[in-house]
C-alpha cells in the first residue's frame, strides 16, 4: 500500500502566542484544533481521527478528546519527540487509506517559556525505568550537548565551520524579519552568531532555536472530502520515517534517521531533491539543519557546511530556501517540539500564502522533515513530501 | 579550570547492578557477548548485535580516545560532557575532568578515573592519559 494521494491537507493552523502565561495546555490544543478546523470549513463533528503525542496531557490522547468533546473511531498517539507530527500526518493517511477515519485531526500546543522550563541546558529525568537513565543523568548530559557534540565530530571529521552554520541563522532571520508573530524579528550576521556567548561548545547563544509557548494543528482528509472543501489541494505524495540511536555503542554522529526517511518518502513520491521547491527542515539548533540537508540529498556528506553558506537558504536568493516563517530558529518553538510549524509553513508555501517576501514561486513541491530527540543520542526522523494539485 | 560538580546517584536497575557494584570496588567492566564475541555499551543483558543471552561482564582497561565533547557553558561549574571510545570498541558518554575545555580535545587518548556521586556509587569518568 502507498499513500500517494490518499490523502490531503485541508486544514492548518499556527497559534499567534508566543508567550501563554494565561491559557492552560488543553486550551491551548483547543484553540489550535478549532483553528485549523475553521481553516479547513470543517467543524468538530467531523472529526473521526484524532492524533497528538507526549506534549498532550493526561493519558495519551484520551484527556484532550474528552476535553474537546470529540468522537472518533481512531486513535494515535505516536511520540518521536517533535518530529511525531510529521509521522501523524503519515499516519492519517495510511488511517484513511484503510478506511479508519475519514477527518483526521492533529494537534500540538505547549508553554514551556511561561513554566521557565531551561529546555536546552539542565539534565532532565523523565522516568526511572528508562534503560538509558543510568548512563546519561549522572554525566549531565542536556539537549545543547547532545546536540553540540554532533557538531563537535562534524566538524573534526568534515572541517565544518561555525561560520558555515551561522548562515543557517542568518537565513532564518532573514524570513523572520517579515513574520509579525516571530520571537526573533532582527536580521542577523555570521558575526552576531558566532559572537554569541557560547551555550554547549560548539553552538553558540545564536546557533539554538526559542523557547516559545504555543502550537499548532491539522486536518487531514480523504480526497473526496478535500475536493468539496475551498482551500487549495495540498496532497500527500510520500513519507518516511526512522530512528537512529547509540548502535549498541557503535556510535556515528555525524548522520541522522533522515538518511533512511528522507529516500523513502522521495522514492514514495517518485521525485528527486532537486525537484522540490522548498523545504521545511527541524531547526532545533542550526547543526540540525546541515546535517539534515546532506541526509536528505541536497548535497553530499561532508558538503553541508558549503552547501549553507552565502544565503543559499534564503528565499529569493539560494537555491533551497528553507523555513520561510523564521523556524524554531526565529519564530517559535511551541512545547519544544518543532514538527507542526514545519508542516505549517509548507502548506502555506503550496497554497501560496507564505508571506509574499518569502513566497516561493509556483511552489507546487515541497518537503518537510523532522528529528525529535536528540541527535547524538537517540532520534526519531520523518520526512513529509507534499504536493499542490 | 572549574572545580568538580557534584554529581547524581546512578539508579541501577536489576540487569546492571553487577556494573555498579563492581565500580564501587574500583573496577570498571562492560559486558562482551560469547555468541558473537562483541563487547557493547551500555551494558544489556542480551546482546543488542546478536541478541544472543550469552553476554558476560569483563574488565575494560579503561582506555580510550575521546570521540567528541561539548561544554555546558550555563552550568555553575561548567563541565564537559564527552563520548569516548574504549580500547575495547564501544563508545559511551561520560565527562572529561581535570582538563582544559578551552584546548582541543578530539581524538585525545583517555583513561578511566572512578567519580564519587552523592550517595551511590562512583561513575566511569575519563581524563587525558
Amino acid at each position: 500500500m502507498t499513500i500517494k494521494g490518499q490523502a490531503y491537507i485541508v486544514g492548518a493552523f499556527e497559534h499567534p502566542t508566543r508567550k501563554a502565561a494565561d491559557k492552560s495546555v488543553a486550551q491551548l490544543h483547543a484553540e489550535v484544533a478549532f483553528g485549523a478546523l475553521a481553516d479547513a470549513g470543517l467543524t468538530a463533528s467531523d472529526v473521526d481521527g484524532y492524533f497528538c503525542a507526549g506534549d498532550a496531557p493526561g493519558t495519551g490522547p484520551l484527556s484532550l478528546v474528552d476535553y474537546l468533546n470529540l468522537k472518533v473511531r481512531h486513535l494515535d498517539s505516536t511520540d518521536i519527540g517533535g518530529a511525531s507530527y510529521l509521522a501523524h500526518v503519515a499516519h492519517a493517511a495510511e488511517a484513511i487509506a484503510a478506511g479508519r477515519c475519514n477527518v483526521a485531526l492533529i494537534t500540538l500546543a505547549g508553554r514551556p517559556r511561561s513554566e521557565g522550563m531551561a529546555t536546552g541546558t539542565a539534565p532532565r529525568v523523565r522516568n526511572l525505568n528508562e534503560p538509558e537513565l543510568q548512563w546519561e543523568f549522572p554525566f549531565g548530559l542536556t539537549v545543547a550537548n547532545a546536540y553540540a557534540m554532533a557538531a563537535m565530530r562534524h566538524m573534526y571529521q568534515f572541517g565544518t565551520t561555525s561560520e558555515q552554520l551561522a548562515w543557517i541563522k542568518v537565513a532564518a532571520s532573514h524570513h523572520a524579519q517579515h513574520n509579525p508573530h516571530a520571537m526573533l524579528r532582527n536580521v542577523v550576521t555570521v558575526e552576531d552568531v558566532v559572537n554569541s556567548p557560547m551555550v554547549a561548545d560548539p553552538l553558540h547563544r545564536l546557533d539554538c532555536c526559542v523557547i516559545s509557548d504555543g502550537g499548532g494543528a491539522l486536518v487531514v482528509v480523504r480526497p473526496e472530502i478535500a475536493r468539496t472543501l475551498k482551500r487549495p489541494l495540498v496532497k500527500v505524495v510520500g513519507a518516511g520515517e526512522a530512528s537512529k540511536h547509540q548502535q549498541g555503542g557503535e556510535i556515528d554522529v555525524t548522520y541522522s534517521g533522515a538518511v533512511v526517511s528522507g529516500p523513502a518518502a522521495l522514492a514514495e513520491a517518485g521525485v528527486k531533491p532537486s525537484d522540490i521547491k522548498y523545504v521545511s527542515i527541524y531547526d532545533s539548533f542550526t547543526i540540525t539543519v546541515l546535517i539534515q540537508i546532506e541526509d536528505l540529498g541536497f548535497c553530499p556528506k561532508r558538503q553541508g557546511g558549503r552547501f549553507v553558506s552565502d544565503g543559499n537558504l534564503i528565499a529569493g536568493v539560494g537555491r533551497l530556501p528553507f523555513n520561510t516563517d523564521g523556524g524554531g530558529l526565529c519564530n517559535n518553538h511551541p512545547a519544544n517540539r518543532g514538527g507542526m510549524t514545519k508542516v505549517i509553513e509548507a502548506v502555506r508555501q503550496l497554497r501560496g500564502e507564505a508571506h509574499p517576501a518569502v513566497q516561493v514561486k509556483n511552489c507546487d513541491l515541497a518537503l518537510a522533515h523532522g528529528t525529535g530527540g536528540l541527535l547524538s543520542t537517540r532520534h526519531g526522523s520523518a520526512t513529509l513530501i507534499l504536493e499542490r494539485e | 579550570m572549574a572545580t568538580i560538580r557534584s554529581i547524581p546517584a546512578p539508579h541501577p536497575h536489576p540487569e546492571t547492578q553487577a556494573f555498579w557494584d563492581a565500580a564501587a570496588n574500583g573496577k570498571f567492566v562492560i559486558k562482551r557477548c560469547d555468541a558473537c564475541g562483541k563487547a557493547h555499551w551500555y551494558p544489556r543483558p542480551i546482546c543488542p548485535f546478536c541478541t544472543s543471552p550469552a553476554t558476560r561482564w569483563v574488565e575494560a582497561s579503561g582506555r580510550g580516545t575521546v570521540y567528541s565533547y561539548s561544554v555546558n557553558r550555563h552550568a555553575d561549574p561548567l563541565y564537559i560532557i564527552a563520548y569516548v571510545t574504549l580500547a575495547e570498541g564501544p563508545t559511551m558518554l561520560t565527562n572529561l575532568v581535570d582538563c582544559n575545555p578551552e584546548e582541543p580535545l578530539m581524538g585525545r587518548a583517555v583513561k578511566l578515573v572512578f567519580t564519587p556521586t552523592e550517595g551511590g556509587p562512583p561513575v566511569p569518568i575519563f581524563t587525558l592519559a
